[in-house]
């Protein structure tokens, strides 16, 4: 039921706005809205219990485990949100001058001091929004430097084919035509690949590492050297930073330029979709382009940087600074683990991952790379099960639901037929990851017996299976109240 | 270790498993030169009591004021329900809506929430939300510019918000699109009609027209609707949402209607906080559903003809399109959406335009009082929303740090962004001041003119 289905003409919560109508008004007529706004009329209650029970039909972290590849799924902190909230902090506006906000700044300067230290990095902007963001701000600036020193002629991003889809789609937003190349058997970029694509067109290259094949990129310091040496930058997207944080510093690596998800590595919530956040992180040749406000602190005081001090800036990508409160929840969370816990984030999410990996290899599962170490990480492939009986990586994924576990990321990347790319982060016990591996194995003997009963999953969700094909042939975005 | 539950038992019994001697081994495919050891410039970890006086200790720094700053950010009352119900574990920490059947609870809302946008705006469809208001403007013109095939221009009047102008000039530039600036007539703060139907700026793709505009003057939207129009360009309503509880929505502005309305949906539930996590709305007419970026919610059914919702027309996005994606973005502001959806079924249609209507009221019965002080003066003629432009008689910079001393933030100081005005402030009131605070407003700003 949608909760216009429970208005009823009049209802309204009277505690909760003007108790009477206001009795001034200088609007003219003519601006006057005459159309009926269809918000419903309900209780306070009837929200309350509405929105509860829509919550009820998610699942979710606090619920249930999400060997979610590429996504960290971890633990939220509790702490880390009710210290966001603080009455303070919440209702300090945006524009308030910076004395007012000092307790603020403070968090939001040692943020970036704590990212620039466990990346290697130069300079961090805390800006972006979102990991995509973070991609187009970073692209951005690439383009910002090559242009400052008079070199149009870079008008070519090269990306892997392993890359997620924000990659080439952020490239082409930056106006750049993307140059896609191959991962070899062992889920290397291949390095031929490589050197025939670069040149004095390449304005650079954006790559994760680990990659979202859930392995090392071996050959990252000679991909370094052959994308500088050809005049280009290097671009780190962060997204599988938690597999290597407190081990290898993207700036060691020969990064120029890197995002890092707030949402992934320092447990901010994912909320459903958002909102995420990615502070990019800077080698010291882009540091005049960094996008403001940055946080700067002059002997006890801090205060935001803005044009006047970085003329060269790419300039404001969000009205204010950014996602804030999602930066304190991340500062938050950094500062509870500190220096011991920042080590230890990569060392028991590589050792969840490769446990899981061996336990689905004995249960009988097709490891994509078998001769590989996981990073946090790793692909099952399908393809032969799928050869055998016709039950695909979306139907073993759909009936995990079942069993009560969020489904592993499907399909991608695209370069692995039938892929399940599954990543048990550091806040999983053993027990959980155990409990999953015997679900996993039932799943495998019902695809024997039964498989018509998993393809048909899932059977004890809210909905069955649900027809996308009708869903965007007749589209139905917006409810309407029947005549 | 915080928030790792590993016995020393456990790790043994995994790397047995694994056949691996310790941890480290799990790394050695890093080639060496690369392992950086131990960091440093992270401090030691604190307990979850220590890190709880720290942050307390900062706040209390911070303090609270009285706030009559809006310049895009506004601050209404958020009823209690509004956030315990969204930062219930089950919203707070589950992840995109993916796997439709798992998820249903965020995707009905979602659905609900694109119906209560659409109604608002008086649109056909909504987006499930952008980063924010200044990104969704962006995002709108690069729309505008896809849809529109001969023209890669934009006009947009300096009455819209100065740092969604360079938002949009930061991210459209990068694909070659012009955007030229529009003049405001200096005594009215309103576009200037007569001016700008008279230039010719050639083709181009759309216009943006805000409503209130920045100075929280209304416009004559349903004539710059006309005009874009006219011009055979797509218009762009920038609009504050409480606002659109009580005036015309772009939707029905001029003859046919704006095309595609965005905004900044903070004051629907979401604190100041700093400035963020905010959200951007977008809704738009039928025929443009397609070019819309983000993410999407379409009702359908399952196997057993049951009522249910999923993520539709991914076919325009990044994980699908790649390279041909309408927009790179991925995430977008879930738990906002979340917020803005429970504070609009607690306000409904009847609270929200009090809210509406007092802000309004409030803001009128200010500045009456302001007036009367000596020198202080209404900067343009024009009606406005919930913010009024005051000319001070003296240094505005001045007369806002002695406000300050009172605990009172006065107002947002326009010099920077239009030095032309002078000693020009931006004065926002919402629902949440009394009579009583407007006095004290009156009485502080009068002490520091004397």
């Amino acid at each position: 039921m949608l909760i216009f289905e429970h208005s009823r003409k009049g209802r309204r919560n009277y505690s909760q706005s003007p108790a009477t109508p206001a009795s001034k008004s200088a609007i003219p007529q003519n601006l006057l809205r005459k159309s009926k706004v269809l918000l419903p009329e309900v209780s306070e209650m009837d929200t309350v219990r509405h929105y509860t029970r829509l919550s009820q039909k998610n699942f979710s972290i606090d619920t249930e485990f999400y060997p979610l590849g590429s996504c960290t799924m971890k633990y939220n902190p509790r702490a880390c949100n009710s210290l966001a909230m603080l009455p303070q902090f919440i209702s300090r506006h945006p524009s308030a001058p910076e004395d007012t906000g000092q307790g603020f700044l403070a968090c939001m300067y040692e943020l970036q001091e704590i990212l620039k230290a466990v990346t290697g990095m130069a300079g961090v902007s805390l800006t972006p929004m979102a990991g995509a963001q973070g991609e187009l701000i970073g692209v951005m600036m690439i383009r910002a430097y090559h242009e400052s020193r008079g070199d149009f002629a870079r008008t070519e991003i090269i990306v892997p084919d392993a890359a997620h889809g924000t990659n080439p789609a952020t490239a082409v937003m930056c106006g750049f035509k993307v140059v896609e190349i191959a991962t070899d058997k062992d889920g290397n970029v291949d390095l031929d690949a490589l050197k025939a694509a670069v040149g004095p067109q390449t304005a650079g290259l954006m790559l994760t590492n680990p990659s979202t094949l859930g392995v090392f990129e071996k050959n990252v310091a000679e991909m370094s050297r052959v994308v500088h040496e050809a005049g280009g930058l290097l671009y780190y997207d962060g997204a599988n930073l938690n597999a290597v944080l407190g081990k290898v510093k993207p700036g060691d690596m020969g990064f120029d330029v890197i995002h890092i998800n707030l949402h992934k590595t320092f447990s901010t919530p994912h909320g459903g979709g958002g909102p995420g956040s990615a502070p990019v992180g800077v080698a010291e040749r882009l540091l005049p382009f960094m996008p403001i406000p940055i946080v700067t602190k002059e002997g006890d005081k801090y205060r935001w940087v803005t044009e006047k001090d970085k003329p060269q800036t790419i300039g404001r990508l969000s009205a204010h600074m950014g996602n804030a409160g999602v930066l304190l929840r991340a500062y938050i969370y950094v500062r509870l683990l500190g220096l011991q816990g920042m080590h230890r984030i990569s060392e028991f999410a590589t050792l969840n991952a490769n446990y899981l990996m061996a336990e689905l290899r004995k249960a009988g599962f097709e490891i994509a790379y078998p001769n590989r170490r996981a990073s946090h990480e790793f692909i099952v492939t399908m393809k032969d099960i799928k050869d055998k009986t016709g039950v695909t990586a979306m139907n073993l994924a759909k009936r995990l639901l079942d069993k009560g576990y969020h489904a592993p990321t499907t399909y991608f990347p695209l370069l692995v037929p039938e892929c399940l790319l599954i990543e048990p982060a550091e806040t999983e016990s053993k027990e959980t990851l155990d409990a999953f591996v015997v679900s996993m194995k039932e799943i495998l003997q019902e695809i024997e017996s039964q498989p018509d009963m998993v393809k048909g999953a899932p059977h004890t969700m809210s909905v069955r299976k649900l027809d996308d094909v009708k869903a965007a042939r007749e589209l139905d975005l917006v409810w309407k109240p029947s005549a | 270790m915080p928030f790792i539950p590993h016995t020393e038992e456990d790790v043994a019994e995994m790397l047995a498993s694994i056949g691996a001697k310790s941890t480290e081994d799990l790394f050695d495919e890093i080639p060496k030169e690369l392992v950086s050891g131990e960091l440093t410039g992270v401090p030691a970890g604190l307990s979850e009591l220590e890190i709880t006086r720290l942050m307390m200790e900062r706040a209390n720094k911070d303090g609270f004021y009285q706030n009559y700053i809006g310049a895009g950010a506004y601050e209404h009352h958020i009823p209690a329900a509004v956030w315990q119900i969204t930062t219930r574990g089950e919203f707070y920490s589950s992840y995109t809506p993916y796997q439709a059947e798992a998820s249903q609870g965020t995707l009905q809302l979602l659905y609900e929430y694109q119906s209560m946008m659409a109604s608002l705006t008086g649109m056909d469809v909504s987006n499930a939300s952008m980063y924010d208001g200044a990104t969704a403007l962006a995002e709108a013109a690069l729309m505008a510019v896809r849809s529109h095939k001969t023209s890669r221009k934009i006009l947009i009047p300096k009455t819209v918000h100065p740092i969604y102008r360079q938002v949009v000039r930061a991210i459209v530039s990068n694909q070659k699109i012009e955007v030229v600036e529009l003049p405001f007539d200096s005594k009215t703060g309103q576009a200037d009609l007569a001016a700008i139907s008279k230039s010719d700026y050639g083709d181009f793709a759309a216009l943006v027209i805000p409503q209130p505009n920045f100075f929280g003057v209304l416009e004559q939207v349903d004539e710059l609707t006309d005009w874009a129009h006219s011009k055979n360009a797509f218009a762009i309503g920038v609009v504050n949402p409480t606002a659109l509880a009580m005036l015309t929505p772009p939707g029905e502005w001029g003859s046919k209607g704006a095309d595609i309305a965005v905004g900044e949906g903070q004051p629907l539930g979401i604190p100041l906080s700093s400035g963020g996590p905010y959200f951007g709305f977008m809704a738009c007419k039928n025929d443009l559903v397609r070019q819309m970026p983000g993410r999407i919610i379409g009702r359908t059914t399952d196997l057993d003809g049951k009522e249910g919702f999923v993520l539709t027309l991914q076919a325009r996005e990044q994980h699908i399109r790649r390279s041909k994606a309408t927009s790179n973005i991925c995430t977008n502001q879930g738990l906002m959406v979340t917020a803005a959806t429970i504070y609009m079924s607690l306000t409904g249609p009847e609270g929200l335009r009090r809210i509406a209507a007092q802000s309004h009221a409030n803001t009128l019965e200010l500045v009456e009082q302001l007036e009367k002080i000596g020198g202080v003066k209404r900067t343009f003629s024009t009606p406005a929303f919930h913010e009024t432009v005051l000319t001070m008689p003296k240094s505005s910079a001045d007369v806002l740090a002695k406000l300050k001393q009172k605990g009172i933030l006065g107002g947002f100081d326009l010099n920077a962004h239009y030095p032309e005005l002078g000693n020009a402030v931006l004065v926002c009131v919402t629902e949440t001041k009394t009579t009583a605070d407007l006095r004290d407003y009156a009485a502080a700003l009068k002490q520091a003119l004397a």
